[in-house]
């Protein structure tokens, strides 16, 4: 497989790991994930799955009836050896739904709130969080008076001041309008790529995963089913909460090869193939991370002649998942993992099954663009 | 002008009457705070019980304290012994009085804001380093703080007028324990007293307008403050 672009994604440590179990009424946990100690971990899952409770453990407000959470050396809470650290002494940043900002202080004073207890933040981070989220103009305005993206910035703000470890946001733009999300992603996405501190960011929204996270772990129903680097789990085809939706998807890890300026087109490769694609602003070389929805991937035996389709990948039949409703997911190898989902008809009629060597075709204008992975590549090689 | 054991009363009032607010002032938060933040075996009951004052009337406290912290009674005769303190009798024994027949309406209030304080903003403060202690100081009091204005207000306001449990307690001793009131009962039991009681009236009405005016004023303040300011 052809990934060494992205090897530095590949080799994580486990910044923290988690494993409890927890009863709240009739509801029960049962979790077990690793985070890794970069980037950001996309904790997905629909809503009721229990991602909250998990937040909420880690940063210690509730305390789970038995197992082990540890960032790096240090125990945050263990039942069997009594451990259960207050939840001011874990250097856990913590973004709420809701912005939580305190209304009796302005802007500035929810900023230093944390840094004030926990060794004040230098200057030097303060202009730069307040310059990475725009909070300059904010800064001596009254909470009251900020609307709600602003306020879940200022609540990003305060959260990183206060020089955590581990950054938890539970679904930071969910109590936000669409416009306002929008004022807020780009903002998540410098943050993920500028500060370093690894987070964990809980949504169920798949487009927020695709945007900002670098690894996946996916919750259902209390319990963790998969987690792992994002273009692996998302590759997974028995994930219902992944799969069982109409933009199912893959992603694949490849490299800017170069730009056609006249047709608007730029190439991408991984491992021996090439992409053509609608035009990338990224620099030739660097690296892109694409999404790409299973129905928009058709098969066939043969490399199609004379066929508008520019994207015709070789690749071997590795499972065949048959869909409730007249539709088989295919998934092929062609260096890394894509699936394509078809009719039931058009699977017998290709007398489609494992091992089979066949080419995916995928049309161009359907690629969305996702380039999460640009700072592992400028920061850490 | 008033005569001088008009301003005596007078000023004996508010002394008992500030004394008694700011003594119940520190048990009340911290009461308010237990019942409104925490459930323990006899919640209720304490509850029940710190209510009584509300329900019974003031004469039956008054005499529930000489009963128990009079001269002869066991908790009269331990501060008497261990700290040479006597209420009996003295405008400190006043305030107590005050204080017990107050205390319900400072409570209720204090409890009721801090019931309204969002306990998710604690939560905030503590992942942010704030132990329970320092989030309480920071982020719940001042949040509290009309509620506990208001709670003042009234419990002062409850001890001007308090005259039940103090003239049982403490009985009426001019210059001791003889609050507004009391003098204008003292008054009014003597013939051709009428004029006395009618300058005590006025007095009496005036403070206590003064004391609304006053509180309306800092209740603004305050819930200026604590909701941010401009």
């Amino acid at each position: 497989m052809a990934r060494a672009p992205h090897a530095a994604l590949l080799e994580w440590r486990t910044v923290i790991d988690v494993a409890f179990s927890h009863r709240q009424g009739s509801f029960s946990l049962d979790v077990s994930m690793q985070v890794p100690d970069s980037g950001v971990t996309g904790l997905f899952g629909t809503s009721g799955a229990g991602k909250s409770t998990v937040a909420d453990a880690i940063a210690g407000l509730i305390r789970p009836d038995a197992g082990r959470i540890a960032i790096g050396e240090t125990v945050l809470f263990d039942s069997a050896r009594g451990v259960a650290v207050a939840p001011e002494r874990r250097r856990i940043g913590y973004v709420f739904q809701e912005a939580r900002l305190f209304p009796h202080m302005n802007v500035r004073a929810n900023l230093h709130f944390g840094g004030r207890r926990r060794g004040a933040a230098s200057p030097d981070t303060f202009e730069q969080v307040v310059g990475l989220l725009g909070l300059e103009p904010l800064l001596d305005r009254r909470t009251r008076h900020l609307s709600g993206g602003e306020a879940q910035r200022v609540a990003i703000g305060r959260a990183l001041l206060s020089g955590p470890d581990l950054l938890i946001m539970d679904e930071p733009l969910s109590s936000l309008d669409q416009q306002r999300r929008d004022d807020v992603l780009p903002h998540l996405e410098r943050l993920a790529a500028d500060t370093g501190v690894p987070t964990v960011y809980i949504t169920h929204s798949i487009e927020e995963i695709i945007r900002l996270a670098d690894h996946l772990a996916v919750m259902a129903n209390g319990s963790v089913l998969a987690c792992g680097p994002i273009q692996d789990v998302m590759a997974r085809p028995d994930l219902p909460v992944l799969n069982d939706r109409r933009d199912a998807g893959t992603i694949l890890l490849t490299t800017v090869a170069g730009h056609f300026d006249d047709d608007h087109l730029s190439a991408l490769r991984f491992g021996e193939h090439t992409l053509l694609v609608p035009r990338t602003e990224r620099a030739e070389g660097s690296p892109l991370a694409l999404r790409i929805l299973a129905r928009d991937v058709s098969l066939a035996l043969e490399p199609p002649q004379r066929s508008s389709v520019m994207n015709v990948l070789p690749g071997t039949v590795t499972g065949i998942h048959p869909r409730g409703d007249g539709h088989v997911d295919v998934s092929i190898d062609s260096g890394q993992i894509i699936r394509a989902r078809i009719t039931r008809r058009s699977a017998d009629d290709l007398s489609l099954k494992v091992g089979l060597e066949l080419y995916a075709l995928v049309k161009s204008v359907a690629f969305a663009e996702r380039d999460a992975f640009r700072r592992h590549a400028e920061g850490e090689g | 002008m008033p005569t001088p054991a008009e301003t005596e009363a007078l000023l004996l009032s508010l002394r008992v009457a500030v004394w008694s607010v700011l003594g119940s002032l520190p048990p009340a938060i911290a009461i308010a705070w237990l019942l409104a933040r925490t459930r323990f075996p006899g919640h209720a009951l304490l509850n029940g019980i710190l209510h009584i004052p509300l329900v019974v009337p003031p004469v039956v406290i008054g005499y529930l304290l000489l009963v128990f912290l009079g001269r002869r009674g066991p908790g009269g005769v331990f501060l008497e012994n261990v700290f040479g303190i006597t209420l009996g009798f003295t405008w400190q024994g006043a305030a107590i009085a005050s204080a017990i027949v107050a205390f319900p309406l400072m409570l209720r209030a204090i409890r009721q804001s801090i019931e309204g304080v969002d306990r998710r903003l604690e939560q905030a403060a503590r992942t942010l380093g704030a132990s329970p202690a320092n989030a309480f100081c920071t982020v719940t009091l001042p949040l509290i703080a009309p509620g506990v204005f208001a709670g003042m207000v009234l419990s002062f306001a409850r001890s001007l007028g308090e005259f039940g449990a103090t003239i049982t307690f403490v009985s009426s001793i001019p210059g001791e324990t003889r609050t507004l009131p009391l003098a204008l009962y003292a008054a009014a039991q003597v013939p051709g007293g009428e004029a006395q009681a009618t300058r005590l009236v006025v007095i009496s009405i005036t403070l206590a307008m003064i004391a609304l005016i006053g509180s309306e004023w800092l209740a603004r303040r305050t819930r200026h403050y604590s909701s941010g300011g401009p």
